[in-house]
């Protein structure tokens, strides 16, 4: 797992957004233990309250539950249910502000297009 | 569970009131972070917890017990500070030694961990460290006594990026195995905001803020935008700082603010530990 943190977003919430980009990415698959609260504080150098309240984000969205005594573990819909919910919120997280930019750089609906079918195809 | 509770401090130095009605308290298992400018009051509010100096007037106690000429009290507290107690001469295992014969245990165990990652030599004489080792020899006795509260006053003076890194990775080390109070009195505030839970800031020898860092972040924004949009909206809201800058202003504010109900051209940021301790103590 690799953690790059930005300023500012609350750190709990960037927590819990890494971990499920790991789990999204297969990093962690379903049924998989995911490192614990002390590990990720200490490799970080994050306070571990700071850390257990991202974790308690997805614990409540199901995304990954607690074995008393052994850990945390990837649910068995996690993956699936995090590409949901981001294929939901992907327009307002980067369409919008795409084409915001967009505009500021004079770009036209086809140019910006054109380069979307440039991109897609690059990869 | 074990706390301190300050109670109403007072300390004067002849007429100079260098800590006025100081009221707080430091829970089990909490890293706090103490924060302040030069001469706020920070290294004062420590000494007077750990016997070093006395109020002029108020009470602290630790399980409802005072703390002050408290031998009973002083034994759950360890401050670490920038005067050294110990001769010279002495060496460094010595120190350990005595320290462990003083508080009656010691754990040897990380000792040697950080000895050897931090590549100190506990056969030099404390006179002959750099500033930076004599640092590190004093954060090893502060992690490896058995006390409640630690205090630690600019734990990482003189010392570089790699070996801040590996206090701080310590720290959160013993902190997991043994939950204890430290108490962290720095002007590296960059580098230990994610290790703060909560934040005590000290301006002229008054607590302005005691909260956890998230919600004092959270209780204010900075406001960025063309300095004329700026200045038409700055008495709407609680600032307690502004920075203007070729036409572009900066202003901090103590409000919830809703950037959709801002004219266009001005946008809602979020502040960093770091700036929002310069803003308010400016």
């Amino acid at each position: 797992m690799y953690f790059k943190f930005d300023e500012r977003t609350p750190l709990y919430l960037q927590i819990a957004d890494q971990i499920e980009s790991a789990i999204l990415k297969g990093i962690y698959k379903k049924g998989q233990q995911i490192p614990s609260t002390t590990e990720i504080s200490k490799e970080y150098r994050i306070n571990p309250a700071t850390v257990l309240k991202g974790m308690n984000i997805l614990v409540e969205k199901n995304l990954i539950e607690k074995k008393r005594g052994l850990g945390m573990f990837v649910t068995q819909n996690s993956q699936d249910e995090i590409l949901e919910d981001r294929q939901a919120t992907f327009y307002q997280d980067y369409v919008l502000k795409t084409v915001e930019v967009a505009k500021e750089l004079n770009l036209s609906l086809e140019e910006l297009q054109e380069l979307i079918e440039r991109g897609y195809q690059n990869d | 569970m074990t706390e301190i509770i300050i109670n109403n401090i007072q300390k004067n130095y002849k007429d100079k009131k260098v800590l006025k009605h100081i009221s707080t308290k430091f829970e089990p298992g909490k890293i706090y972070g103490l924060l302040g400018r030069n001469g706020a009051g920070k290294s004062t509010l420590m000494n007077l917890i750990s016997n070093r100096e006395f109020p002029t007037s108020g009470e602290m106690t630790i399980n409802g017990e005072t703390v002050t000429e408290n031998e009973k009290s002083q034994a759950h507290i360890y401050l670490s500070s920038e005067k050294n107690y110990f001769s010279k001469d002495f060496k460094v295992k010595k120190i350990f030694k005595s320290a462990e014969s003083f508080y009656g245990e010691f754990d040897w165990d990380l000792a040697t961990k950080m000895i050897d990652r931090f590549g100190l030599d506990i056969n030099s004489k404390i006179g002959g460290l750099s500033t930076g080792y004599n640092s590190i020899t004093k954060l090893i006795i502060a992690l490896c006594l058995p006390v409640d509260f630690i205090f630690l006053d600019e734990p990482i003076l003189g010392l570089d990026a790699n070996h801040r890194d590996l206090f701080y990775e310590f720290l959160m080390e013993t902190y997991a195995t043994r939950p204890r109070t430290f108490v962290i009195a720095t002007h590296i505030i960059e580098e230990m905001e994610k290790i703060f839970e909560h934040i005590i800031l000290i301006k002229n020898g008054e607590i302005i803020d005691d909260g956890d860092v998230e919600d004092l972040l959270n209780s204010s924004v900075m406001l960025e935008g063309d300095s004329e949009k700026i200045a038409a909206i700055e008495d709407n809201f609680n600032v307690f700082y502004k920075h203007s800058f070729t036409g572009i202003s900066k202003l901090y504010v103590k409000n919830k603010v809703d950037e959709a109900q801002l004219p266009e051209g001005i946008s809602v940021n979020k502040l960093n530990l770091q700036e929002y301790f310069v803003g308010r103590t400016n």
